[in-house]
């Protein structure tokens, strides 16, 4: 049953896998084009092309060099992201650009991928999350990363990376008597977050309890995207032919608010491809983490895939109104260079599990 | 059998695991399908709703774009302007077929062709819901004859837009640069930026390129309510634009002219800087080009013929030009012998005419046959004596030659506020063996001591460095602007110190300074013939570098029979009044033959100028003539 099988390396990886992530990012292409032309298309173009070079670069890596490495990738990245206070740009008043060797990337994106290593490597080595020093232990790594980029601010990573992170713990075998204490912890400090928020963050909350308010300000936003997708009906208006983006009535149309344009042009026959294409995604990556024989390696990738799920949750909940805007691409079809590149990075890790699963048997 | 406790417990933790994951994935799915749920009820029971809200969605919110800020001379003479021109646009998917809209437009007005392929190809590279000009500048009677047909042309209509214009043209071409056409590349770049998004123009070069941040302002906002076709029907609440900053240069538009008109005719540049806060005062290339076409776009024909013309008009000497400074690099040598406490720096050497490496045969020609005798510093400098600077270059040696020229500001850009400076080079052995993979020779420290060989610097460099000598080792970035004017505030730029030269000794900078006064003032100094009738003193020092090799030159006096391409470039450094500097001036006149003949004159007339013209004294020599 062991016994290990010669594989070509095509075959480390698993094709439903790479098909779905290749249609997604191809259906990311024809919004990039829709909402852009040429130019912006060609750009996405290189960026795919980057993004599945660092893909089948990171399935080709030993899962045993991931655990290693864990700690210091981890360490790395809380440098880069308190480096980003120091002498980081900012955009749109938060500052979370880094300039490196003439190109910038936003540290935020890389702590998705080192935060799960990181806390997957810890839980396996102590055995689990059962009990609760290992449990503190684990949370104290989340929650690094999450202050340092709450605090930039961006709440959307943060969040992200914290729920991806609780998620881990829960999948790691926290007990469900922690789980509810906890749970009850955080519900308990939500009014003190509050305080935390800055007032645009605030104003996203109450613009989203309440819509109508200021259809023109704060709403202006979702109000539209929500024309955009209803107006598509169940066939959509056709690609290239959204009066909802093309008039300019949509914002970020081609970055956080592409799903609309998506949802528009294509109608929810549309909706429904690109679900089904991201429910493919997270039950075969959820099913190949279970084939790894190193906890590490099962940690990794199911704590990868649970947060591909949450952005894809967070960014059309907020798009389609059911979430406050808290500025999230969606992945893999947002136009943006690091969200695609670390996205692709995340499922290069995954199919690394996933490829020496036979090998680590023996 | 029972398993060994390790793997049980491995086998618990992987059963725990997958009940784990089994609930994660079914916490997942019921998220995949919430969404797909919440897209079905929009997209299907509420569609008739959105649909009415999308017909109805009269609410646009346009950007409106800011003025650009003027750009200004020292005394309040404007560079740059903006005038309004009407430009007829076209939004692709609006119109039905562009195709047809250009035939109906063809009928009612005369479109250029150039202009007409330029629209094309921005059709095909942009989103067919930009608006895209075709025509931009349309007169009263055009503006009248499409107000007519408009009804037959959806998607087309007319902006109003203001235009940049440069009413010096091309004598400040090199210095205020020109806004062009914001290309793909540089639309990328400002994805995101929403000032920019109904900017059309953006800074290519010189000022409006370096203060393109200041000079562009902050966007407006209107929302308006426009009509099932796209069109504005009324205004319902507006930001106005923040225009862009004003900003004042250093320069002097009166000595700027003056500078470019010295030159007509010839190829070199003219850098002048204020050795009290580095502000550059002239700053002229020659031969320059008209801005103003370019601000619209030319066509590429055009624009190749303008960029291959000859002596490269597009070519900023003053900053990219990178010459051997000749002869005025002895100025820095001298001031690194006494440094140095070299013996011969406070001494003298005798100059026959030539000179010799201890221990070989080859000789190194002085430029006066028959040598200059004994020669102290001052004399050196004076008669410009090569024997005198070979020795001390040899007893500097390349690496202390290399570390005083670098002191000085050569081989490495001086960081003026203008796009794209030059670096120059000053070679060490180091950089030689990396770049050219030969060790130094001695012979190539000798010709150093003469300006000649690796060394290049820009002309804006040998300003900056002969600033520095005027103000005794105080060493300031050149920089272009001098003042900001946001909103009626003005807010005046600080000058800003560089790491000084500082002498060792007392008394060196006098001494270099007095061998320079002697260039213009001593009865030998090469270039007495401008020292003539001076009510005021200028320290100077006149340079010539080699255009083709030593050996093939023939003597400069036979000028004319010289083909143009082979004569020597002409180099004049100079700063005036020696007590009180407040000009410092560097020329370069290509292929102008000698320093002394083709560049001194010209920086005579300058510091002239700036020191008696704007105060309206006649300038005191001209009229007596150097000739």
């Amino acid at each position: 049953m062991y016994l290990p099988r010669l594989r070509t390396r095509l075959a480390r990886f698993d094709v439903p896998l790479v098909c779905a992530l290749l249609l997604l990012t191809g259906i990311g292409l024809l919004g990039a084009y829709s909402t852009g032309g040429e130019p912006l298309l060609h750009r996405q173009v290189v960026r795919l092309l980057v993004g599945s070079g660092v893909m089948v670069a990171l399935a080709h890596v030993e899962p045993g060099n991931y655990a290693r490495w864990a700690p210091w990738f981890y360490v790395a990245t809380v440098a880069a992201l308190v480096a980003v206070f120091v002498v980081g740009s900012s955009a749109k008043g938060a500052q979370r650009w880094l300039a490196a060797g003439g190109f910038q990337f936003q540290p935020a994106e890389v702590a998705k991928i080192a935060t799960p290593l990181m806390v997957a490597a810890f839980l396996a080595k102590r055995g689990g999350a059962s009990r609760l020093s290992v449990v503190v232990g684990a949370i104290a790594f989340i929650a690094l990363p999450v202050l340092l980029i709450g605090y930039q601010p961006d709440l959307g990573t943060a969040v992200i990376i914290a729920v991806a992170g609780a998620g881990l713990l829960f999948i790691a075998g926290m007990s469900w008597r922690l789980l509810a204490a906890f749970g009850a912890a955080g519900l308990a400090s939500l009014p003190l977050a509050w305080y935390g928020l800055k007032d645009y963050q605030r104003e996203r909350v109450v613009t989203f309890l309440d819509p109508d308010q200021n259809p023109l300000a704060g709403g202006y936003q979702v109000l539209q995207s929500k024309i955009a997708i209803g107006s598509g009906g169940l066939y959509g208006k056709g690609w290239l032919n959204g009066t909802q983006s093309h008039l300019d009535f949509l914002p970020e149309r081609s970055t956080d608010f592409v799903f609309a344009v998506l949802a528009e042009e294509f109608g929810l026959l549309g909706v429904a491809v690109i679900l089904v294409l991201a429910g493919i995604v997270i039950f075969r990556g959820l099913w190949i983490a279970g084939q790894s024989q190193e906890p590490f390696g099962r940690l990794v990738a199911a704590g990868l895939v649970l947060s591909f799920f949450l952005h894809v949750f967070v960014n059309v909940g907020m798009v389609s109104g059911l979430l406050p805007v808290v500025g999230l691409p969606l992945p893999l079809i947002s136009y943006g260079g690091t969200s695609l590149v670390t996205t692709m990075a995340a499922f290069g890790i995954v199919m690394s599990m996933f490829s020496h699963r036979r090998l680590l048997a023996d | 059998m029972s398993l060994h406790p390790l793997r049980r417990d491995a086998m618990r933790e992987r059963r725990r695991y997958r009940s784990r994951v089994i609930v994660g994935a079914g916490l997942a799915g019921a998220g995949l399908l919430v969404l797909f749920l919440r897209a079905g009820h929009l997209q299907i029971v509420e569609h008739e709703h959105y649909t009415t809200l999308s017909r109805e969605n009269r609410i646009r919110v346009h950007t409106i774009a800011p003025a650009r800020g003027l750009v200004r001379d020292r005394n309040g003479v404007v560079l740059a302007r903006n005038f309004s021109v009407f430009s007829l646009e076209i939004v692709p998917e609006q119109t039905g077929g562009v195709d047809r809209t250009l035939a109906l437009l063809h009928e009612i007005l005369t479109i250029d062709e150039g202009e007409e392929e330029k629209f094309r190809r921005q059709v095909r590279q942009l989103p067919g819901f930009e608006s895209i000009p075709l025509k931009t500048r349309l007169d009263e009677r055009e503006v009248a004859v499409f107000s007519v047909n408009r009804h037959r042309l959806p998607g087309v209509d007319i902006h109003t837009r203001l235009v940049r214009e440069y009413p010096f043209g091309e004598a400040l071409a090199h210095v205020v640069g020109y806004v062009g056409r914001i290309n793909a590349d540089e639309r990328s770049r400002l994805e995101g930026n929403p000032h920019y998004r109904a900017t059309r123009h953006i800074g290519k070069t010189g000022v409006e390129h370096s203060w393109e941040r200041t000079l562009h302002g902050y966007a407006g906002l209107e929302q308006v309510e426009v009509d099932a076709r796209g069109r504005v029907v009324r205004t319902i609440d507006s930001t106005d634009p923040v225009p862009g900053a004003e900003v004042t240069l250093g320069l002097d538009v009166g000595l700027q002219l003056r500078a470019h008109a010295a030159l007509s005719g010839q190829v070199g540049a003219i850098v002048a800087v204020d050795p009290r806060d580095g502000a550059v005062l002239a700053l002229a290339s020659v031969p320059s080009f008209d801005p103003n076409p370019l601000v619209h776009g030319i066509d590429r024909e055009s624009y190749a013929k303008l960029v291959g013309a000859r002596h490269r008009p597009m070519f900023n000497r003053a900053l990219h030009g990178q010459y051997s400074p000749g002869s005025v690099a002895k100025i820095f040598l001298a001031f690194a012998g006494l440094d140095q406490s070299l013996d011969l720096a406070l001494g003298r050497v005798w100059c026959g005419g030539s000179y010799r490496l201890p221990g070989t045969t080859y000789e190194y020609r002085d430029w006066k046959a028959g040598g200059h005798g004994r020669v102290g510093l001052e004399r050196g400098l004076a008669e410009s004596c090569d024997v005198y600077f070979y020795e001390l270059a040899y007893k500097l040696g390349i690496n202390r030659i290399h570390r005083y020229l670098t002191r000085f500001g050569l081989g490495q850009p001086t960081g003026v506020d203008l796009p794209r400076e030059a670096p120059g080079l000053v070679p060490s052995r180091e950089w030689k063996l990396a770049t050219l993979g030969r060790p130094w020779m001695a012979g190539e420290t000798i010709i150093s001591g003469i300006g000649q060989g690796y060394v290049l610097s820009t002309p804006l460099q040998l300003a900056s460095a002969t600033a520095t000598v005027a103000g005794r080792g105080v060493r300031l970035r050149p920089r272009a602007a001098i003042r900001i004017e946001r909103n009626g505030v003005a807010e005046d730029l600080p000058a800003e110190d560089l790491p000084p030269v500082v002498a060792s000794g007392e008394g060196y900078w006098t001494r270099v300074i007095e061998g320079m006064e002697g260039v213009v003032h001593a009865g030998a100094g090469t270039a007495r013939r401008i020292g003539e009738g001076l009510t005021y003193r200028i320290a100077g020092k006149t340079g010539t570098a080699q255009v083709v090799h030593q050996e093939t030159r023939t003597s400069p006096d036979d000028l004319e029979s010289i083909p143009w391409e082979r004569r020597d470039h002409a180099l004049f450094a100079a700063f005036a009044p020696v007590d009180d500097p407040t000009i410092a001036v560097a020329v370069v006149v290509e292929h102008g033959g000698s320093g002394s003949r083709a560049a001194a004159p010209i920086a005579r007339e300058l510091i002239d100028h700036h020191l008696h013209g704007a105060s309206g004294e006649p300038a005191p020599l001209i009229a007596a003539g150097a000739r």
